[in-house]
């Protein structure tokens, strides 16, 4: 029986049977690593004990080594923290969203933006415990019976976020090890010695009982449907914890959509900086097309867009607010000492962006490449712009100061993406980058088994 | 001792068909073992209806839980923040809505590990030499020896006449 190509056929590329298929994408695990992945795991863990040592002068010395004082209470710390859960957000985003939503691309990338969701949120929960002036009483922020009979004060937005990124942590880390499970499986047949110990005791023995995968799709789903609102949720509390402090620039209700969008923005940015090089590398251009990187790219044009009409609409209101503070932060972003900051935000994620209207920019590589870093050193702005310089220029001009990071921030900066960086390398030896389970199943799917 | 039979099958199709044909039979201490989900098994072997509704209730408890934390603590230290109402309850829906979703994950992943009887230790099918196959590129059925209609002969070519190459699979 003759049947009608599948639409979406073209997202594996090549010829493959199942057996060559399953092979080439546990290639990254099973074959020897090529030169640039040790090239990527030296410099993240150099970088990583650097990190290390900055987080060890933070505790010896305190807080006094970093760049924050009066009125800039909340500097870099804040900005990566932010910055870092943004990045996160992709990962949910492509693996829960475009699941409900039934895109076939979404397999070849969920495994690799998953992990990456992972170490962003563990990068990013270090800065708020760190950044405590007493780190070693961090589980005062949970809600235990104390002998000071005190709890959280759950008015605040402070206390949700605590809760939101936690739930947020968890799931997608729970996400992430589901989809796993298949796949540590194959790789328990498939290896010896230390490895098939590793992936027998992760695998927790599943075996491929038919029942079990309609349950665990079922689940899939579920964890899928419930991760979405998740992902929305944290950044707009995370924007809340700005939204309801009175600082000329933070006092907005537009601050929720504004994060959330930029949030998937830098995500999906994020995720073709790692997602070019790694196609590349291990040659996987068969499962990660250009129609793949096209899809990348809208989704980063689309959500974008949504960041670039809130600067502008932020520009609006400060005017429009009639609220002579906010208007002197707006003219004191555009044209005070932090001004090439506020510029070069604009440049990147309003001008800049536009490119990616264009076909002929989308599909070269290298300007992709380009871009997504870009995008991200562009959202870095935006937060430097919304922490630092709303803080630096509140309501009294005596009480107005300049922030001057020390080495000590910059390097939890560079450390942070080391570890990173770091996490990710061994991630993608130990575990596949691209779930096989779920390739193998779309290759049915496609080539109409 | 003979634990039972592995029969392999090359697509899902043939897979259906046989369970279909051995459920027909009667056979019933029986499992397919396959690489990735196969759409209609459910049919078959019967599918599972209360994933949703214990998600559902789990989510009820964690929504429950997060309400009566926040009541319980605001009116254990009772603090006036800017004015506002001592139980104000739209404040205390982001946390209510995160300890939701927070129940539901952790229930439902613990759930189907406890459903699907992981983690498991051993199995028998994992002694069949082409087991790593049915996690690769085969469909497996693994045929139990104690099913009461299991007959060494009987049970081997019925498994062949459906397409399947059979492997016995015992104990050392």
């Amino acid at each position: 029986m003759a049947k009608e190509p599948h639409p979406d056929r073209d997202l594996i590329q090549g010829e493959w049977t199942e057996r060559t298929l399953v092979e080439k994408l546990l290639e990254p695990v099973e074959k020897p690593p090529p030169r640039p992945w040790k090239v990527v795991l030296a410099v993240g863990f150099a970088l990583t004990l650097a990190w290390l040592y900055a987080i060890f002068v933070t505790f010896v010395q305190g807080l006094g080594t970093w760049g924050i004082n009066q009125p800039v209470a909340w500097g870099y710390d804040i900005v990566h923290f932010v910055w870092w859960i943004g990045i996160g957000h992709a990962g949910t985003l492509i693996s829960a969203i475009l699941v409900l939503m039934r895109q076939n691309w979404r397999d070849s990338l969920n495994r690799v933006t998953e992990a990456m969701t992972l170490f962003a949120v563990l990068c990013a929960a270090t800065y708020p415990l760190i950044h405590m002036g007493r780190p070693q009483h961090f589980y005062w922020v949970m809600p235990y019976p104390t002998h000071m009979a005190l709890w959280p004060q759950y008015k605040s937005p402070l206390s949700w976020d605590v809760l939101a990124i936690m739930t947020y942590l968890t799931i997608s880390t729970l996400f992430l090890y589901l989809g796993l499970i298949p796949d540590l499986a194959l790789l328990r047949e498939r290896s010896t010695g230390w490895r098939r110990k590793l992936y027998g005791w992760l695998s927790l023995g599943w075996t491929g009982n038919a029942v079990h995968w309609q349950r665990y799709r079922a689940v899939y789903v579920l964890l899928a449907g419930l991760a979405t609102p998740v992902v929305i949720s944290v950044h707009s509390v995370v924007s809340m914890d700005f939204a309801y402090g009175l600082v000329p620039g933070w006092h907005l209700t537009v601050f929720p959509p504004f994060f959330a969008a930029g949030a998937i923005y830098s995500g999906f940015a994020m995720a073709l900086t790692l997602i070019l090089p790694l196609r590349k590398w291990y040659r996987l251009e068969g499962v990660i097309t250009e129609r793949h990187l096209d899809w990348m790219a809208k989704v980063t044009l689309a959500s974008g867009l949504g960041v670039a009409y809130i600067y502008l609409l932020e520009i609006f209101i400060a005017w429009y607010s009639g609220e002579p503070a906010e208007w002197a932060q707006q003219l004191w972003r555009m044209t005070g000492p932090y001004a090439p900051y506020y510029w070069a935000m604009m440049l990147i994620n309003v001008v800049l962006l536009q490119t990616l209207w264009f076909p002929r920019f989308r599909r070269n590589l290298t300007w992709l490449f380009a871009f997504s870093i870009l995008a991200n050193v562009g959202m870095w702005l935006e937060r430097f712009v919304i922490v630092v310089i709303s803080l630096s220029h509140d309501f009294l001009p005596g009480n107005f100061h300049l922030y001057h990071p020390t080495w000590v921030d910059v390097t939890l900066f560079l450390g942070t993406i080391g570890f990173f960086l770091f996490g990710l390398a061994l991630f993608i030896r130990l575990f596949p980058p691209i779930a096989v389970a779920e390739m193998v199943h779309l290759f049915h799917k496609l080539r109409g088994h | 001792m003979l634990y039972g039979y592995m029969a392999y099958f090359d697509a899902p199709e043939k897979l259906l068909a046989a369970l279909r044909a051995l459920k027909a039979k009667g056979y019933r201490r029986l499992e397919a073992l396959t690489p990735n989900p196969v759409e209609g098994v459910e049919e078959v072997l019967g599918g599972d209806g209360r994933i949703p509704w214990v998600a559902f209730f789990l989510g009820v408890l964690g929504a429950g839980l997060g309400l009566f934390l926040q009541v319980y603590t605001t009116l254990d230290y009772p603090h006036n923040a800017g004015g506002k109402p001592l139980l104000g309850w739209p404040a205390f829906i982001p946390v209510t809505f995160e300890l939701t979703i927070l129940t539901i994950t952790v229930g439902i992943f613990l759930y189907l590990l406890y459903i699907n009887g992981l983690p498991l230790a051993a199995h028998p099918a994992v002694r069949a030499r082409g087991y790593a196959e049915v996690l690769l590129d085969r469909y497996g059925v693994f045929l139990y020896a104690t099913d009461p209609r299991f007959d060494p002969e009987a049970t081997r070519a019925l498994l062949e006449a459906l397409g399947a190459e059979v492997e016995e699979v015992r104990r050392d």
